[in-house]
C-alpha cells in the first residue's frame, strides 16, 4: 500500500476539489449552476430583485421609482436559469419591495401599502392593502418572509410603524406597537419566527430591539463589544435559529437568534455597509458561516473549531467582478449575476470524506477500487479488501451513495451511484431501498436542473420540500408533461399524482380564450377520460369561474359524483338539468334539494310542469307533501288529472272533518272524482257510506243510538242487539246485504 | 358477544365491528358526558350492533326516546341526537333545542343521522333557525345490519311501500349504498344477477357508484361471487303464504322482532312445586332468536311436523349426559363432567324454553282454524278454484275474522289466478267495506296498486305455466327429512328461491319463459376485478351467493336458501341480504292506509 497510489487518486480527484476553499475545518465550494439564459443590458445594477428560495423564479423591475408616466419601469418575470418567463410594463404605483409567495406567487409592495398578487406568468391574481393609515404614511420598507403559517408581509410606514400580516392567504393586518424613539426607519431591521411568534427585530444606532405584539424591549447580542458602533445590518438564517449583526465600525456579531449565544466575532476593517449578508449553512453544518456581499467583494465569515476563544478567521476568496444577487438558501447561498448563477455552500461532510485529498474513509476507497475495476486493473481487489478487512463495506456503499445525491455534476453521481453498485455487489444482505430511490430522485433532479426548466434544486433541498411540493411548481410553471413523468416515474398513486396534474392541466385549459368550448371539453375529456380523483365538477368550477357557464356544463356532464354536480348546476342556474342529474342518481335526498331549489326559485305553474317532465322527483315531492302541505298534494293531482288519487285524497280529509255536513260534502268531493276516475266501485261504495251515514246521524238523532262511523256490518249488529228490528231490515235491504250470518 | 356472526361462511362480524368502530368514533367526538336522544325506531337496529355496555364505555349516561317538548333535565355536557332523516323528526329536535337554550347553555348538541345526512333535513333545521346549534352533525352509515351468521337487513320497513306504492326509491340508493360498503369489506362481487325493476336501478346505482370511487381500486380478494339481487313483487305469493317452519311460525303467531321474540308468559312459569299457580309473570317473556343458541340453529328452519321429534331426540341426549355423572368414577371424570356443565345447563335451559314454545305453537297449528286456512291456501297454491268466490273467506268475513287474514287470502287468490275476476273482485271488495269498515277503501287500493290484488285482464292465467315450470308444488313434500325447498311451506316452493336455485343450476337460460311472465326486466352485469384478485378455485370449493331480497324476505325463504346451502351436490353457499324480515301480516300492515279520525 504505497503512498504513490494515493497521490493517483489525488491527481484524479483534482477536479472535483478544485473549487474547494478551506475554513476552519470545513470546506467551501462554489458550483455553477447555470450561465444564465438572458441578457439584460444594464447587469442587475437599479433594479429590484427577488428571487424565490428552492430555485424558485427571479422578478426584476427595473428602475422601481421612476415615476414619469412615459416611460414606465418593466417587470421581468425569468425561470431561475434566467429563461424569461414573461415581462410587462408596471402600470401602478411606485414598488417598495419584491418577494415570493411560497406558491411561487409574486407579491409586489407599493408605496401605498397595497400589495398586488400576480401569478408567475404576470398575469394579475388579487390585491389587498396593509392597512389605510399607509396609504398618507407611506410603506418605507418591506420584507417578505416564510413561516410554517405561510408567506407573511412586514411593512415599516412613514411613521414608523410595523404592520405585519403572517399569512397572505388568510389576512390578518397586526399593527405593532410604538417604537419609543424611532424616527423614519430604523436602521436596520428583520422578521423572526420564534417560539410560533412573529416578531420583529430592530436597531436603532447601536441599541437593539424586539417588537412583539404587545411590546418593544430593549435586547442586548451577548459578547457584542459596546464600542461595536450603529448596527447598520442584520439578517437572520433560513431557519431563523441564527442572526448576525454589521455595525458601521465594520465589526460583525453572530450568534443565536435568541440571543443566548454568540458564535462568532470579527472585525471584517470594512465600514461601509454591506450590499447583502446572509447565513451560509445545511442542515448538520459543521460551521455556520455569514456571507457579505459589497460592491466588488464577497467575504465568507466562519466560526472556528475552538469556540471558546472563538478565533475567526477570514477568508476574502471569491472576488466579484459583476453586480450580483445573493439568494439564501437552506443550504447554501446562490449568487446571481447578469451572466451566470452559483451556488456557495460549505462541502457535505461526506463528500469531504470521499474526494478530500488522500482520504482513506471507506467511500473514498470504494469509488478508487471501481475505478480500478473499470481499467480491469487487480488494484481493485487490493482495494476492496481494504474495506473488507475493516468490515466498513456496506459503510462504504452508503457514503458513496449519500454522497452522490448532493452532487450536482451527473457525471460525478454517476461515477459514485456506479461505485455503490459495485460494491453492494459484495454484500449480502443488503438493502438497496435507498440506493434505489436515491437514484431515482437524482434522475428526477437531473430533469429539473436542465436549463429549459430552470429549478437548481440540491437534493437537501428537494428532500425538505417534499416531492409533492415540487410537483407543485411544476404545475405552477406549467410543465404538466414533464411532471406526468416523474410522477409515473416515481410511481406515484395516480390519485396523488398524475391525476392531480391532469386537474391543473384541465383548469387551466379552460381558460385559454382562443379555444371554442367544444374543442376544450373534447380535449379535456380525451386526457383526463376516467381517472380517478379527477374531478371534473373542480375543472367545471373553474370554467364558471371565467364566465364559460356553457363549456361548464359540458364538462359538468364527464362528472360521476352527482353529490358535486348538481350543486354546481343549481349554482349556474340550470336547474332543470340539476333536476335530471339528481333523479338520475338515485340519491333522492339530491333530489329533494334540487326540487326544494325549484320551489323557491319558479312559479308555481312552471314548478309543477317541471315536475311533471320528471316522475321520480314529482313522486317525491308528493311524498313530501303528503307529510308537510296537503293542500299542494290537492293541487298536485288537480294539475295531473289524478281524478284516481284526488278523490282518495278526498277521502283522506273528510275523516278529518268534524262536521257531518263538511264529511258528506268532501265524500260527495270523492264520489265526483271517482267517477271521473271510471272506478265505479268506489263511486258507489262511496256514495253507500253517505247513505249510511244520513241514516246512522238520523237513528243517531232519534235513538240515540250510537251508530256514526260503524261499519255496515257493525251497525245491523248494534240494531239488532238494540231490538231496531225494522231499521236493521231496512238497511239490509237498502244495501243488498248478502245473506250471510 | 356476536360470535355466531363470524361461524358462517362469510365473516359478518367484520361488518359489525366496522360499524361499531364508526360508532365508537363518533361518541369519542363528543367528549365528556353524554345523553342519547333516541329516534325510537332506531334501537331496535342499532342493539343488532352495540348494547348498551359500549354506549356506557363511552360514557353515555342518559338514554331517552325523541319527542316534542322540551328534554328531560340530565347531567350531561352533551346531547346526541340519532335519528333517521325525516323532516318530522327535525321538527321535533327543533322544538327540543329551543327549549332547551333557556334554561341551560352549557349542553352542546350533537346529531348523528343515520344511514345518512341529508340536505333537506339541514335545510329544515337551518329555517327552524337551530342548525347552529350543533358542534358536531354526522351521518353513521348503517345500511346492513348483521343479523345473523348468514343474514343480513337493513331493518327498513317501508321499503315495499315506498318502491311500490309511492315510487320513492330513497330505500334502493340506501340498498346500493349499503351494497358498496359491503364491496369495501369484502371485495367486488364480480358478477351481479338481477329480476324486477327495483333490482335493475339498484344495479344501475351500484355500477355508477363504482365509477364515482373508480381511484380506489379494491385490492381485496372477493368474498362473494356472485351478488342476486330480487324484486319482492316478482314473488309475491310466498310471503302471503303461512310459514310453516319453526322458526317461521313463530314469527307469524308471535313476531320477531329485531331478533327478538315476545311471547306470553304462563308456559315459561318456574315451576316450582306449590307455589306454581300463585303468581304468574304478567310480564310478557323477551327472548333473542339466533343461532348462538346452539338447539335454535339446529331446529329452526326445519318444518314444525319435524321440530317435536328433534327435541325429544335432543331431551334424550341431554338427559343422557347428565346421567354421566352416575358413571363419573374417578376425580378426573367427575372434573371433566362439571368443566361440562355449564353448557349442559345452557342446553338443558334452552331445550325447555323451546319445548314451551313449540308447545305454545302447536296449540296454534292443531287447531281447526288453522287447518282450515291452510287448506284454502294449499288450494289456492294449486289452483284449485282460483277463479270463484271462496266460501271459506265468505264465511271469515262473517266471522268478522281479523281484516289482515281475510287480506292475505284474498290477495293469495289474486296472485294465484293472475288477477281475479271484476265481479268476483269487487265482491270481495264490497264485503270487505261493509263488514270492517268504509275506511278500507284506501287500504283496499293500496293493495291494487302494488299488484296484490287486481282485475283479470289477460284472458290467460299464467299462475299454472309458472307453477309447472318451476315446480312450485310438490305433492310429495318430505317434512322429516326434506330432499326439496318445498318442505318450508310443506309443499309449496317458495318461487323466489326457485329462481335462485335454477340460477345456479342450469342458469337462467333455461326458463326465460316464465321470466319474461313474471314482471320486470332480468339482467345479467360483470364487474370487472383487478388483475391478480381472480380467485383461484380449488376442487370441491362452494361458491357464494349474495341474495339480496327487495321489500323483504321471510323466514321461511331463509330457511330454503339454508336448505340449499347444505345440500351436498348443491356447490352454492347463500348469504341472505334484505330491506326488512316480513311476513305475510306484517308486509300487509305496512300497505294498509288508515286515515285518522277527528269526527266526534
Amino acid at each position: 500500500m504505497g503512498r504513490d497510489r494515493f497521490r493517483v487518486q489525488a491527481l484524479r480527484m483534482a477536479f472535483v476539489t478544485a473549487s474547494w476553499n478551506p475554513l476552519g475545518e470545513a470546506f467551501y465550494r462554489k458550483l455553477e449552476l447555470y450561465e444564465m439564459s438572458w441578457s439584460i443590458r444594464d447587469g442587475l445594477r437599479d433594479s429590484l430583485v427577488a428571487a424565490a428560495p428552492y430555485g424558485g423564479p427571479i422578478a426584476l423591475l427595473r428602475e422601481p421609482l421612476r415615476h414619469s408616466p412615459s416611460s414606465r419601469p418593466q417587470l421581468e418575470i425569468y425561470s431561475a436559469s434566467g429563461i424569461a418567463i414573461t415581462s410587462f410594463p408596471w402600470k401602478s404605483g411606485p414598488v417598495v419591495h419584491l418577494g415570493w409567495s411560497v406558491s411561487d406567487e409574486l407579491l409586489c409592495v407599493q408605496e401605498d401599502g397595497s400589495v398586488l398578487i400576480y401569478d408567475l406568468f404576470g398575469s394579475f391574481k388579487r390585491h389587498f392593502s396593509m392597512g389605510q393609515e399607509v396609504v398618507q404614511s407611506q410603506v418605507l420598507e418591506a420584507k417578505v418572509f416564510h413561516s410554517p403559517y405561510g408567506t407573511g408581509i412586514a411593512i415599516v410606514t412613514g411613521s414608523s410603524r410595523f404592520t405585519l400580516a403572517t399569512n397572505i392567504e388568510d389576512l390578518k393586518l397586526r399593527r405593532l406597537p410604538e417604537v419609543p424613539g424611532l424616527q423614519g426607519k430604523p436602521a436596520s431591521w428583520v422578521v423572526l419566527t420564534q417560539d410560533r411568534q412573529t416578531k420583529v427585530l430592530l436597531s436603532i444606532g447601536p441599541e437593539l430591539y424586539i417588537l412583539d405584539n404587545t411590546s418593544c424591549t430593549a435586547v442586548c447580542p451577548p459578547g457584542l463589544s459596546p464600542h461595536a458602533g450603529s448596527i447598520v445590518h442584520m439578517s437572520v438564517s433560513f431557519s431563523y435559529k441564527y442572526l448576525s449583526l454589521f455595525t458601521d465600525s465594520g465589526h460583525l456579531w453572530a450568534g443565536l437568534s435568541n440571543l443566548q449565544e454568540k458564535l462568532i466575532e470579527f472585525d471584517t476593517k470594512k465600514t461601509d455597509r454591506p450590499k447583502q449578508m446572509l447565513w451560509c449553512r445545511r442542515p448538520k453544518s459543521q460551521q455556520p458561516s455569514v456571507v457579505l456581499m459589497w460592491e466588488r467583494l464577497l467575504l465568507v465569515v466562519g466560526e472556528c473549531n475552538d469556540t471558546i476563544h472563538s478565533t475567526l478567521t477570514q477568508n476574502p476568496i471569491f472576488p466579484v467582478v459583476d453586480v450580483s444577487f445573493l439568494v439564501g438558501e437552506l443550504d447554501g447561498v446562490r449568487i446571481i449575476n447578469s451572466t451566470n448563477q452559483e451556488l456557495l455552500q460549505e462541502v457535505p461532510l461526506v463528500c469531504q470524506d470521499i474526494f478530500k485529498i488522500a482520504s482513506m474513509a471507506p467511500g473514498a476507497l470504494l469509488l478508487e477500487a471501481h475505478r480500478e475495476y473499470e481499467k480491469s486493473s487487480q488494484k481493485a481487489d487490493e482495494y476492496l479488501r481494504e474495506i473488507k478487512e475493516q468490515n466498513v463495506l456496506e459503510k462504504a456503499v452508503q457514503q458513496c451513495v449519500e454522497a452522490a445525491a448532493h452532487e450536482y455534476d451527473p457525471a460525478t453521481q454517476k461515477s459514485l451511484m456506479r461505485a455503490a453498485s459495485f460494491g453492494k455487489c459484495f454484500l449480502t444482505d443488503f438493502c438497496s431501498d435507498h440506493f434505489v430511490s436515491t437514484c431515482r430522485e437524482l434522475r428526477v433532479l437531473n430533469a429539473v436542473r436542465e436549463s429549459s426548466v430552470g429549478m437548481p434544486l440540491t437534493h437537501t433541498q428537494f428532500k425538505q420540500m417534499t416531492l409533492q411540493v415540487l410537483i407543485d411548481r411544476l404545475l405552477f410553471r406549467q410543465f404538466y408533461p414533464l411532471a406526468i413523468e416523474i410522477c409515473r416515474y416515481l410511481k406515484i398513486p395516480d390519485y396523488q399524482g398524475v391525476n392531480r396534474v391532469l386537474k391543473h392541466w384541465a383548469s387551466c385549459k379552460v381558460q385559454q380564450k382562443e379555444l371554442s368550448d367544444d374543442a376544450i371539453a373534447r380535449a379535456v375529456c380525451v386526457k383526463v377520460g376516467e381517472s380517478p380523483g379527477v374531478s371534473y365538477s373542480h375543472i367545471a368550477a373553474k370554467a364558471y369561474e371565467c364566465g364559460r357557464t356553457e363549456l361548464a356544463i359540458k364538462l359538468l356532464d364527464f362528472e360521476p359524483r352527482s353529490g358535486e354536480q348538481v350543486p354546481l348546476l343549481l349554482k349556474m342556474k340550470r336547474s332543470h338539468l340539476a333536476l335530471n342529474k339528481a333523479v338520475e342518481s338515485g340519491d333522492t335526498d339530491l333530489v329533494y334539494m334540487v326540487v326544494t331549489h325549484l320551489k323557491n326559485e319558479m312559479n308555481r305553474g312552471d314548478f309543477f310542469m317541471t315536475l311533471r317532465n320528471q316522475p321520480v322527483a314529482l313522486s317525491l315531492y308528493r311524498q313530501f307533501c303528503k307529510l308537510q302541505e296537503q293542500e299542494t298534494l290537492k293541487d298536485l293531482y288537480n294539475q295531473d288529472d289524478n281524478h284516481q288519487e284526488l278523490a282518495n285524497y278526498y277521502v283522506t280529509v273528510s275523516y278529518r272533518e268534524k262536521r257531518l255536513e263538511s264529511r258528506l260534502s268532501q265524500l260527495q268531493n270523492a264520489v265526483d272524482e271517482y267517477n271521473k276516475a271510471k272506478n265505479d266501485f268506489a263511486a258507489k261504495a262511496t256514495e253507500e257510506e253517505m247513505r249510511l251515514l244520513r241514516f246512522q246521524r238520523k237513528l243517531d238523532d232519534e235513538k240515540g243510538a250510537g251508530l256514526l262511523g260503524l261499519s255496515l256490518q257493525v251497525t245491523m249488529e248494534t240494531l239488532l242487539s238494540l231490538g231496531l228490528h225494522k231499521q236493521a231490515e231496512q238497511l239490509y235491504r237498502d244495501f243488498k246485504v248478502p245473506d250471510k250470518r | 358477544m356476536a360470535a355466531h356472526l363470524s361461524y358462517g361462511k362469510v365473516n359478518l362480524n367484520i361488518l359489525r365491528e366496522a360499524a361499531r368502530k364508526d360508532l365508537r368514533e363518533f361518541l369519542d367526538k363528543c367528549a365528556g358526558s353524554k345523553a342519547i336522544v333516541w329516534d325510537e325506531y332506531l334501537t331496535g337496529p342499532f342493539g343488532l350492533i352495540a348494547q348498551y355496555s359500549l354506549l356506557k364505555e363511552h360514557e353515555v349516561e342518559k338514554m331517552f326516546t325523541l319527542k316534542s317538548g322540551r328534554l328531560p333535565s340530565a347531567d350531561v355536557k352533551n346531547i346526541i341526537f340519532f335519528v333517521r332523516p325525516r323532516l318530522e323528526l327535525m321538527d321535533i329536535i327543533a322544538e327540543n333545542v329551543q327549549s332547551e337554550d333557556k334554561l341551560h347553555s352549557s349542553r352542546d348538541f350533537h346529531i348523528l343521522f343515520v344511514p345518512r345526512r341529508s340536505m333537506l333535513c339541514e335545510q329544515r333545521l337551518k329555517d327552524q333557525g337551530v342548525l347552529g346549534s350543533f358542534i358536531n352533525m354526522d351521518e353513521y352509515i348503517l345500511d346492513l345490519i348483521p343479523y345473523d351468521g348468514d343474514l343480513l337487513s337493513m331493518e327498513y320497513e317501508s321499503a315495499f311501500r315506498e318502491c311500490y306504492l309511492e315510487n320513492d326509491q330513497t330505500s334502493l340508493y340506501h340498498t346500493a349504498k349499503g351494497l358498496m360498503t359491503l364491496q369495501a369489506l369484502y371485495g367486488t362481487i364480480p358478477q351481479i344477477y338481477g329480476k324486477g325493476d327495483c333490482a335493475r336501478h339498484v344495479a344501475n346505482m351500484m355500477l355508477r357508484m363504482k365509477r364515482e370511487f373508480a381511484g380506489i381500486q379494491n385490492q381485496i380478494l372477493p368474498v362473494f361471487d356472485t351478488l342476486l339481487l330480487l324484486d319482492r313483487n316478482v314473488d309475491l305469493l310466498t310471503p302471503l303464504a303461512t310459514q310453516l317452519t319453526y322458526e317461521g311460525l313463530i314469527d307469524e303467531i308471535y313476531g320477531i322482532n329485531n331478533g327478538y321474540v315476545k311471547l306470553p308468559p304462563e308456559k315459561f312459569a318456574q315451576k316450582k312445586q306449590g307455589e306454581a299457580s300463585k303468581d304468574l309473570p304478567t310480564e310478557p317473556k323477551k327472548l333473542q332468536l339466533n343461532s348462538a343458541e346452539e338447539l335454535y340453529a339446529e331446529i329452526r328452519d326445519k318444518n314444525f311436523n319435524a321440530v317435536g321429534a328433534a327435541l325429544s331426540k335432543k331431551a334424550k341426549i341431554i338427559s343422557a349426559a347428565f346421567e354421566e355423572r352416575h358413571n363419573a368414577k374417578t376425580v378426573g371424570e367427575i372434573k371433566q363432567f362439571v368443566s361440562q356443565l355449564p353448557h349442559m345447563q345452557a342446553a338443558r335451559s334452552s331445550l325447555a324454553n323451546h319445548t314451551s314454545i313449540a308447545e305454545l305453537v302447536k296449540d296454534i297449528t292443531t287447531s281447526e282454524a288453522f287447518f282450515d286456512s291452510l287448506t284454502v291456501e294449499q288450494e289456492f297454491m294449486t289452483g284449485v278454484d282460483t277463479d270463484k268466490v271462496n266460501t271459506y273467506i265468505e264465511d271469515c268475513i262473517a266471522q268478522k275474522d281479523p281484516l289482515i287474514k281475510i287480506l292475505r287470502l284474498v290477495c293469495m287468490q289474486s296472485v294465484c289466478n293472475n288477477g281475479l275476476k271484476q265481479k268476483v273482485l269487487d265482491y270481495y271488495k264490497r264485503e270487505i267495506l261493509q263488514t270492517y269498515g268504509y275506511e278500507h277503501l284506501l287500504t283496499l287500493h293500496n293493495l291494487e296498486k302494488a299488484g296484490l290484488l287486481k282485475p283479470q285482464t289477460s284472458s290467460r292465467n299464467n299462475y299454472p305455466t309458472i307453477r309447472k315450470t318451476l315446480k312450485l308444488w310438490m305433492e310429495d313434500a318430505n317434512e322429516q327429512n326434506p330432499n326439496d325447498i318445498s318442505y318450508v311451506y310443506s309443499g309449496y316452493a317458495p318461487l323466489s328461491i326457485r329462481l335462485t336455485q335454477v340460477l345456479a343450476r342450469p342458469g337462467w337460460r333455461s326458463i326465460e319463459e316464465v321470466l319474461k311472465m313474471l314482471p320486470g326486466p332480468h339482467f345479467e352485469e360483470r364487474q370487472q376485478l383487478p388483475s391478480g384478485l381472480h380467485k383461484k378455485r380449488q376442487q370441491g370449493e362452494n361458491r357464494t351467493t349474495l341474495v339480496f331480497f327487495l321489500g323483504g324476505v321471510t323466514y321461511a325463504e331463509i330457511a330454503a336458501l339454508r336448505f340449499l346451502s347444505q345440500m351436498e351436490d348443491s356447490g352454492m353457499e347463500y348469504i341472505i341480504a334484505t330491506t326488512k324480515l316480513i311476513n305475510g301480516t306484517t308486509w300487509i300492515k305496512t300497505l294498509m292506509d288508515r286515515p285518522e279520525s277527528h269526527a266526534a
